[in-house]
């Protein structure tokens, strides 16, 4: 059995709390960098990562996703999407196609 | 051109050479069905990856809202105290789904209780019913969300795995299989002069012997002189 952690900072996050996920506040980077690095090896499945926070987090995130778990999810926060999530998205179909040709705008 | 190898022109690296051609070849077209399969369901995935998160993200933001209408409406220790032991919990099931030899992830969720309105972690006396509004409306988002979870890590396994075959295809396609007919061709060159460099010794031994036992020459010069 694998847990679903949510990753980022409070006021993004408590409402995830009534979900049953669990909800690890953060409060700047590099706290976010010590909690991720402990959430990774602590059978977590799926770690949901607000975009604001993924955006600082990137270099660890890169690390992850060779592996086949966790998945980490950005999700937007409380102050709005940045696009980071659809960007990697889009990031993806180039990496694979080589050019984008899903997103055509 | 990378510089080419210089290989010993000999039968037996002959034989090697075209074996290694021949599994090249043969590698070669099944890592490019390989990467053509993988691509066609990389494609629908994406398309479905870039659906549903277009579908959280509107949900997550309306449930944002939410909130926080309704945190407008209460004190910060009322809130905190409605949240503060979660009534349910989750646990997430993976199972792994093999799609040519990427093991791509499922994920299904089991929550500990089954009533779906134990979402809600607080009595309803001290809560705004905004509140209930904004659980709710994160509930609904979250099967899309464990979904998208599982998509967008099929899609980035499978991306990493295209990439990796179509590096590994255009490596046979432009290198080891080239270099391999070139070494094919340039050992049979080699195999060829040689045996008609043998051959022709062999003629030449030969007219040495035969003038020897014979003297050819001596009685072709006499008959000559005779006739003049």
């Amino acid at each position: 059995m694998y847990r679903i952690g949510v990753l980022g900072d409070l006021d993004s996050i408590y409402g995830f709390a009534t979900l049953g996920l669990e909800v690890w506040p953060v409060a700047d980077a590099e706290d976010g960098k010590r909690i991720l690095k402990e959430m990774v090896g602590t059978g977590f499945g799926v770690i949901y990562i607000t975009e604001s926070l993924y955006e600082e987090l990137k270099e660890e995130v890169a690390k992850e996703k060779e592996h086949r778990l966790p998945a980490i999810i950005p999700i937007p926060g409380i102050r709005g999407n940045t696009g980071q999530g659809m960007r990697d998205v889009k990031r993806l179909v180039e990496q694979a196609v080589g050019s984008d040709i899903i997103f055509n705008d | 051109m990378a510089q080419k190898k210089q290989i010993n022109p000999t039968r037996m690296e002959l034989t090697k050479q075209k074996k290694k051609l021949a599994t090249a070849v043969r590698g070669h077209k099944l890592l490019k069905d390989k990467r053509d399969e993988l691509m066609r369901q990389f494609l629908i995935l994406i398309r479905e990856n870039k659906d549903l998160r277009e579908k959280v993200e509107q949900g997550i933001a309306a449930a944002n809202k939410d909130f926080v209408l309704a945190k407008a409406g209460m004190e910060d220790e009322e809130v905190n105290a409605a949240f503060i032991a979660p009534a349910q919990s989750v646990a997430l099931n993976v199972d792994f789904k093999n799609v040519m030899s990427v093991e791509l992830p499922i994920f299904e969720c089991k929550t500990r209780t089954a009533d779906e309105n134990d979402i809600y972690s607080y009595g309803y006396a001290f809560t705004s019913s905004d509140l209930d509004g904004a659980v709710a409306s994160i509930s609904s988002v979250f099967q899309d969300m464990l979904r998208l979870a599982e998509v967008e890590k099929s899609c980035q396994l499978m991306a990493q795995e295209i990439e990796n075959t179509r590096r590994r295809v255009n490596a046979l396609e432009h290198v080891i299989i080239p270099t391999a007919q070139e070494n094919i061709k340039y050992s049979q060159r080699k195999l060829n002069e040689n045996e008609r460099r043998t051959q022709m010794r062999l003629m030449k031994v030969k007219d040495m012997m035969l003038e020897d036992a014979h003297h050819y020459k001596e009685k072709a010069e006499a008959k000559f002189k005779e006739a003049q």
